[in-house]
This record gives structure tokens, sequence and C-alpha cells, in this order.
């Protein structure tokens, strides 16, 4: 569904992602994983439309995205959530979502119906006429999916969602997001550091490592990977 | 076109631009540290050339003399206004900061016209009508005082800045904000004493306006504009910037008047700044944020 | 319910407001209404689209000499007038939008760039000799108890109801904007641009859109303001103080909130009035106290209501959600 063909990206000469490549087939939940500083966002914001890579392609089912506007990105079925999250602080709960769901659906009531229907999917129904500032930080980061999950997209692309929960709240958010793969057949990007939530949802696992991919495949293999505990743990060393 | 018209404009120019530069440098001081936009800087600067009228009128005050207790009691004033009503401030959005200080020009524009009538008032002194000769070339002497004493101001703004340690600190708030809060720095005393700074720079300015301007409270709004004009087009963030911008801003104000219609020639610098905003937002020295 | 019966009330009073009070307060009365229809034009702007507008007052001077310069010139009446100025001020506010968005001009730069169209705008028009100059515009005083709908001219009642009119119609626009996606939208847009544009908003198209309905809004406040006032002064109507004025109703009122703008005129209009009669009592005529008094409203309300008047009002009557 989604191929990343040798994306690179430079800030001021610093080189963030350098000649990246990985796949996400449809159905799959694939995770993409490295140390802090890594990249991971970057190719995120990259396939998002947030800036354009310096090289490279992006295909989302057959079609080049790599120079589309985060709008047009969404528009074509991409949906994303941010690592810090953004709710509109000054509307209800509902409303947040709400403003998701007209972009596919054509009258208010129909998309508060999607609204409500995503809501409950994330068991954020009670708190929807809450103001969106009133939030915990899990039910925030709830609010973020939901709004993404409104605008109906093919692949959902999920920015260090685990971050900051609890393990009862994480394995909740697993939970749902299961769910929506297998019943739906929602397709996920995630990047995360929560090797709980990594180890419960992927099917493949993508490893980043100073902006250029150093291993990929199914999660128990890429966790033994030599490349893989070097980075993360360091160089062995005779003792 | 005489040739000696024109040079005479372009240093009355310059020698303005300078005056207009220390307003616009008080302005840079405090929108570039502060954050705040100050729209009532106009009208802090006419409430000063009235503090210079009335000193005058009742103790014959040279404004030169005048500006040093003025620029004072701005200081003061200045300091006040940041720590009792701005400050909180800070951290609301935008547009709420920005209508805060319209409610402040507001109620002094007003209040001048309340205070000293709508009528233009002004100083006169021996030295106003007096210029030096040089061949063709007329410089009027309150001019060219008043540029000296700009100069003076700056430099002594910009030492400040530069050496002591109360300076450093202030560019260091302004450079980061939670950065400063970090190390201990009382953000919040540093803010009014930039405030009360940028208000002593706009006093000595005005001081010096009296001179070769009689003064309305309408004055206040054209010169607020008119200070936002300069630090943008000049750099926000940059002192030299609001120097040179204030010196490209007199003399080309002088130069419009010449070449195109009198009346015209604040149009010119409202172009200026349609074109700088839209092209060049940092200015000509600012630092692209 | 409740707040469908306050509406109704509330028309009901303004519908017989003309009867009951004397010329002077018809004035005052249209006044405010003119304030109120301004500065709902001016919130679909500021309040719905997050963008600070303070030179506003290019819209109200364009639209007005647009229609009153055909008008004295062409003899073509204000209803075909009106067309044309609110062709002229979309076209205007597109393009300054346009500048704008594109090249990411937005905050205090966009208020700061807005200042500047209207002051050039109005030395523009001090020399514009085809519209009268520095001079002024003026338009025939026909007779003022016949009622010209053609060339909307007539008693003072009939601008009355004109006005009352355009601000249930503004009200009605707004309140229809509102619970449309152009209203989420917006709302999404002021909150957080970014999260927005992750949603699949086109952030520059509907900021446009706001800056265009704005524009278009404010023109027929414009060409009221010819035909009533009669005379058009470049220094008057495009001076940055009646910017401010146009936001003055709306911030004390409520900035986003539909009730806002009108009660914010209401409350400034009124007060201010008491408090000049009440001073002119005790013999002090002071020039400058009225505006003293808004500044000082301004500053309460934003230092202490920084969401205006209403919602605390509604909150208190119920009629908040």
């Amino acid at each position: 569904m989604l191929k990343v063909d040798a994306i690179s990206k430079s800030f001021r000469g610093l080189k963030a992602v350098s000649s990246a490549s990985f796949e996400v087939p449809q159905g799959a939940i694939v995770a993409l994983i490295g140390p802090n500083g890594a990249g991971k966002t970057t190719c995120f914001n990259m396939i998002a439309g947030v800036f354009a890579p310096d090289s490279g392609r992006i295909i989302f089912q057959e079609n080049e995205i790599q120079d589309k506007r985060p709008d047009q990105v969404c528009v074509a079925g991409i949906g994303r959530t941010f690592q810090i999250v953004k709710p509109f602080a000054g509307l209800s709960v509902l409303d947040n979502v709400m403003v998701g769901a007209l972009l596919r659906e054509k009258s208010a009531s129909s998309a508060r119906a999607l609204a409500l229907g995503v809501l409950k999917k994330l068991k954020l129904e009670e708190k929807k006429d809450y103001p969106a500032s009133a939030l915990t930080l899990p039910d925030r980061k709830r609010l973020e999916v939901a709004r993404a999950l409104a605008t109906r997209p093919k692949l959902l692309l999920l920015d260090e969602v685990m971050a900051g929960l609890r393990p009862t709240e994480t394995d909740l958010m697993v939970e749902v997001f299961r769910d929506l793969n297998r019943t739906d057949g929602l397709t996920i990007l995630l990047i995360e550091h929560v090797m709980r939530a990594v180890m419960a949802l992927a099917q493949k696992v993508v490893v980043l490592h100073h902006g250029e991919i150093i291993a990929s495949g199914a999660p128990a293999e890429v966790v033994r990977h030599p490349a893989v505990l070097e980075c993360y743990l360091g160089e062995e060393t005779e003792v | 076109m005489p040739l000696d018209l024109v040079v005479n404009v372009t240093i009355a120019g310059v020698l303005t631009g300078m005056v207009y530069g220390l307003m616009a440098l008080g302005l840079s001081v405090i929108f570039g540290v502060v954050r705040v936009v100050n729209f009532a800087h106009g009208e802090m600067m006419t409430i000063a050339m009235y503090a210079a009228v009335s000193l005058f009128a009742a103790f014959q005050l040279d404004p030169f003399l005048a500006a040093i207790p003025v620029a004072a009691g701005f200081f003061v004033l200045g300091y006040l206004l940041q720590a009792g009503l701005i400050n909180p401030f800070i951290t609301r959005p935008e547009h709420s900061q920005f209508m805060l200080m319209v409610a402040v020009a507001i109620i002094m524009v007003n209040g001048m016209l309340i205070a000293f009538g709508p009528d233009a008032r002004n100083v006169q002194i021996a030295y106003q009508l007096e210029s030096w000769e040089i061949g063709k070339i007329l410089l009027d002497k309150p001019r060219v005082y008043a540029a000296l004493m700009a100069a003076a101001t700056s430099a002594a703004l910009f030492l400040f800045f530069k050496l002591s340690l109360t300076g450093k600190a202030i560019r260091a708030c302004a450079d980061n904000h939670l950065g400063a809060l970090v190390v201990g720095l009382n953000v919040k005393h540093l803010y009014a004493l930039t405030f009360g700074l940028g208000a002593a720079c706009v006093a000595v300015a005005g001081c010096m306006m009296i001179l070769f301007l009689d003064v309305t409270p309408s004055l206040g709004p054209s010169y607020t504009l008119l200070a936002f004009i300069i630090v943008i087009v000049g750099g926000l963030g940059s002192l030299t910037g609001a120097l040179l911008g204030g010196v490209l801003i007199g003399l080309s104000e002088a130069l419009a008047g010449l070449f195109i219609q009198p009346s015209a020639k604040s149009m010119f610098c409202y172009g200026l700044l349609i074109l700088v905003l839209l092209f060049r937002p940092q200015g000509l020295l600012g630092k692209k944020s | 319910m409740k707040q469908k019966v306050l509406l109704l009330v509330l028309f009901a009073v303004l519908l017989i407001f003309p009867k009951v009070v004397n010329p002077y307060l018809l004035s005052v009365g249209t006044l405010i209404l003119y304030l109120a229809y301004t500065g709902q034009a001016w919130n679909v702007m500021m309040g719905f689209a997050g963008q600070l507008s303070l030179g506003h007052s290019l819209y109200v001077g364009v639209g007005a000499y647009a229609a009153a310069a055909i008008f004295v010139h062409y003899g073509i009446g204000p209803w075909a007038g009106v067309w044309l100025a609110i062709a002229v001020c979309v076209a205007i506010g597109a393009a300054i939008g346009f500048l704008a968005f594109r090249f990411g001009i937005s905050g205090v730069y966009f208020a700061l760039l807005t200042i500047a169209f209207a002051e050039f705008t109005r030395i523009g028009f001090d020399h514009l000799n085809w519209t009268g100059g520095s001079g002024g515009l003026f338009l025939k005083v026909a007779q003022r108890d016949q009622i010209d709908l053609a060339n909307f001219r007539g008693p003072p009642e009939m601008y009355y109801y004109s006005i009352l009119i355009l601000v249930f119609a503004a009200l009605v626009l707004c309140n229809y904007l509102l619970k449309s996606k152009a209203g989420y939208y917006w709302q999404a847009i002021r909150e957080n641009e970014e999260a927005a544009q992750a949603l699949g908003i086109n952030t520059f198209r509907w900021k446009m859109l706001a800056v265009v309905i704005s524009s278009a809004m404010t023109a027929v406040s414009g060409v009221f303001f010819a035909f009533y006032y009669n005379n058009l002064f470049p220094e008057q109507i495009f001076h940055i103080s009646r910017s401010i004025e146009i936001i003055l109703a709306p911030i004390i009122g409520g900035v986003g909130t539909l009730f806002g703008p009108i009660l914010g005129a209401v409350v400034l209009t009124v007060l201010s009035d008491s408090i000049t009669e009440l001073l002119a009592y005790f013999g002090w005529e002071i020039p400058g106290i009225k505006q003293v008094f808004y500044g000082i409203v301004l500053l309460l309300v934003i230092m202490f209501l920084p969401h205006g008047i209403w919602p605390p009002l509604a909150r208190k009557l119920g009629l908040a959600k």
C-alpha cells in the first residue's frame, strides 16, 4: 500500500534521513523504531506531506505523493497523529472529531453520526461534550486517534501514541488498534519506543538509525539482530 | 531640481532619521525582548513631547536638559506599566496583548486631548531657527543637536547591552525565555527593566522631536505606525537595524516629500512596509525566525 | 428554546424602538446597529478564522466610495452600486488574503499588513480627484419625508429598519456558517492550523473564504454609511480609529460568538453616551472623554473578561450549551 523509495532529507547540512526505503503492505501493522534522533518523525513528516524529501519517492496506492501538501495527503487516505498532541482545545471532544468527519461526510448531521461511532470505538463517547482542554493525556491521545480515524483513512500514521501511558492504558490502545486492523482492515504504520506495544502489535518492524534503515523484518528476528542491538545497547566490549 | 536643495533635504532627512531611529530603538528593545507589540509606542513619544512642552512652559527648561528628568520618569512609568499591566499577558494569545496596548493607546491619546486640548503646542528656543552654513549646505542646529543626542543615547544603550551584566541577562531572556527562567533569572523584573529602558529611549526621542515638530494628540498613532515600519524594515531583534531603518525612513520620507507630493510621503512608507512584510519579513538586518 | 424566545423578544423591542423614542435616540440606535453589523462582519474574519484585521476601515471606505461615486457621477442607485462595492472589496480582500497567506504572514504581522493597506488607501484617496480627494464626496440629500427606496433616501426610520434587517440577516448568515462545515473548519484552523491540515483541510482556501465573506459584508456596511451620512472624507472613513471602532464592539461583546458584536455595540454606546450625558449634566463638556471611556472599558474587558461579555452572560442566562 505504501512504498517509501530511497527518501532523503537534510536540514542545514545535517542528514536526518539517508536513502530510506521500506514498504507497508496493505492490511499490515508496521512499526518504525530506532533510537532518539534516528529520523523516524522526519520520515513520518515526509509521508504526511509536512515537507518534501530532498530526493526519492513516496508511493501510496500507485500514486506518488511526495510533493503533496498535508491536506492533500489526508484526502488521499493517510491519517496521522502528532507526537505532541494537538487537540482543538476550545472545542468539545465531539466537535474535534466532527472536524475530521467532515472530510468525507457532506452534512453536519452525518458527520456527527460518524464522529459518535468513532468515539464509541475509542471509548470516549461519555466525554463527548467535554472541552478538549479538560481531558487527561491518555484521553487526549485517544482523541487524537479518533479525529484521524474520522477522516476514514486507509493508512494511519501513529507517532509515539503510547508515550506517557501506563501499561494498562497501553494495552487498551493496543486492543483498539488490533481491532481496527482486524475488523476494518486498517493499515497502520507506527513510531514507537514502547516495546510492549511494538511486540504486541507489529507484524513487521523497520529499524532506523542515524537516518538509515539498518534492519527490517518480523519483530522477533529484528529484536535479535546484531546491528539493532548495537544501536540500542552499544558495541560489545571485551572485558 | 537644484542640487543643493536635494543635498539639504537629504541631510535633514538623515538627521531626523536618527531621532526616528532612537524612537524605533525603544520599540525594538521592547518588541525584541518582551515580545509585546507596543501599540502605544507613538503615544508614549507624544506624551514625552508634551512633557517637554510643559517643562519648557513652566521652567524655560531646554528640551535637551528636560530629556533627563523625562527619561527618568518614563523609565519608572515604563517599568510599572510592564510589571503591573503587561506581565500577566505574556502567556496570553497575541491578539490579546495587541488589544491591551491598543486600549492603553486609546486612553493615552484621549487623555492628552483632555489635558492639553487639540491645538498644536511647541517650544520656542533661540537656536531653533539657526543653522550653520557650509557653502550652500545648510545644517539646522536643532536637527544636528538632536541627532547627536540620539546617537549618544543609542550608544549608551548599546554599551549597556553589550557590557553590563544586566544587559546580558536581558539578551538572554530575549534569546530563550524558558532557559532564562531555568538559570534563575528574574525574568519579570528584567522584562519590566527592558520596558523601562525602551520607554526612556522614547522619552529622549520625544524631547528631541519637539524641537522641529509641533505636538498634537493625534501624532501618537502615526508615530506608532512609523516606529513599526522602521523596526520591521530594519529588522526585528536588531538594534542596529532599528537605527539604520530610522535613517532610511527619515531619508526616504524627506526625498519622497521633495520629489513626489509632500502629502504622499507616508504613502511611500506604507508601501515599503507592505513590500518588506511580504518579501523580507526579517527586515534588512534581522534574524530569520 | 430559551434562545429563540429571547431572540423574538429582542426583535420585537427593536421593531417598536423607532416609534417610541426621540430622533436623537433613534440616531443612536441606528449607530448601535451599524456598529453591530460591521462588527459582525469583522468577526467572521477574526472570530471564525482567527485573522486579526486592524484595517477593516479599508472595506467600509472602498465600499462607500464605490457606490457613492457611481451614484454621484452616473446616477446609478445603491441597489446596483452595492454589487460594485462588494465586487471591489472582495477583490481587495482576496488580494490581501492571498498575499498574506501565501507568504505565511499571520498574527501581528498580518495585523500590521492590514493597517498598512488601509493607511495606503487613505492617502491614496486623498489624492483621487474622481472621488473628491481630501475635500470629500457629497451625496445630494433628498427630501427626508419621502421614501425613495430606489435611491435609498428617506426618513431616519427607513435607515433604522434597513440596518436592522442587515443585522438580522448577518445573524442568520453567521449562525448558518458557524453550524456548517465552514464553521467547524474555521474553528479548527483558529485553534491549531497544523492539526487542521492533517485532517484534510485546505487551510489557505478556507481562510480566503473567511476574508472574502468578511470583506463582502463590510462593503455593504460601507454603502449604508455612504447613503446614510451622505458625505465621505478619506481622512475620516479610512482612519485607523475607524478600524479600531469597528473591532471594539466584537471584542468587548465576545469575539467569535454570534451575539458578541451586538451586545458589545449596545454596551459600548449606551454606557459611553450615558457617561457623556451625565458629565454634561454636571457641566463638564470634555471632548475625548468618551474615547477614554472606550479605552478603559476595552482594557477592563481584555484583562478580566478575555472572551468578552457574552460568554459569561450567556452562562448566567442559561443559554450556553
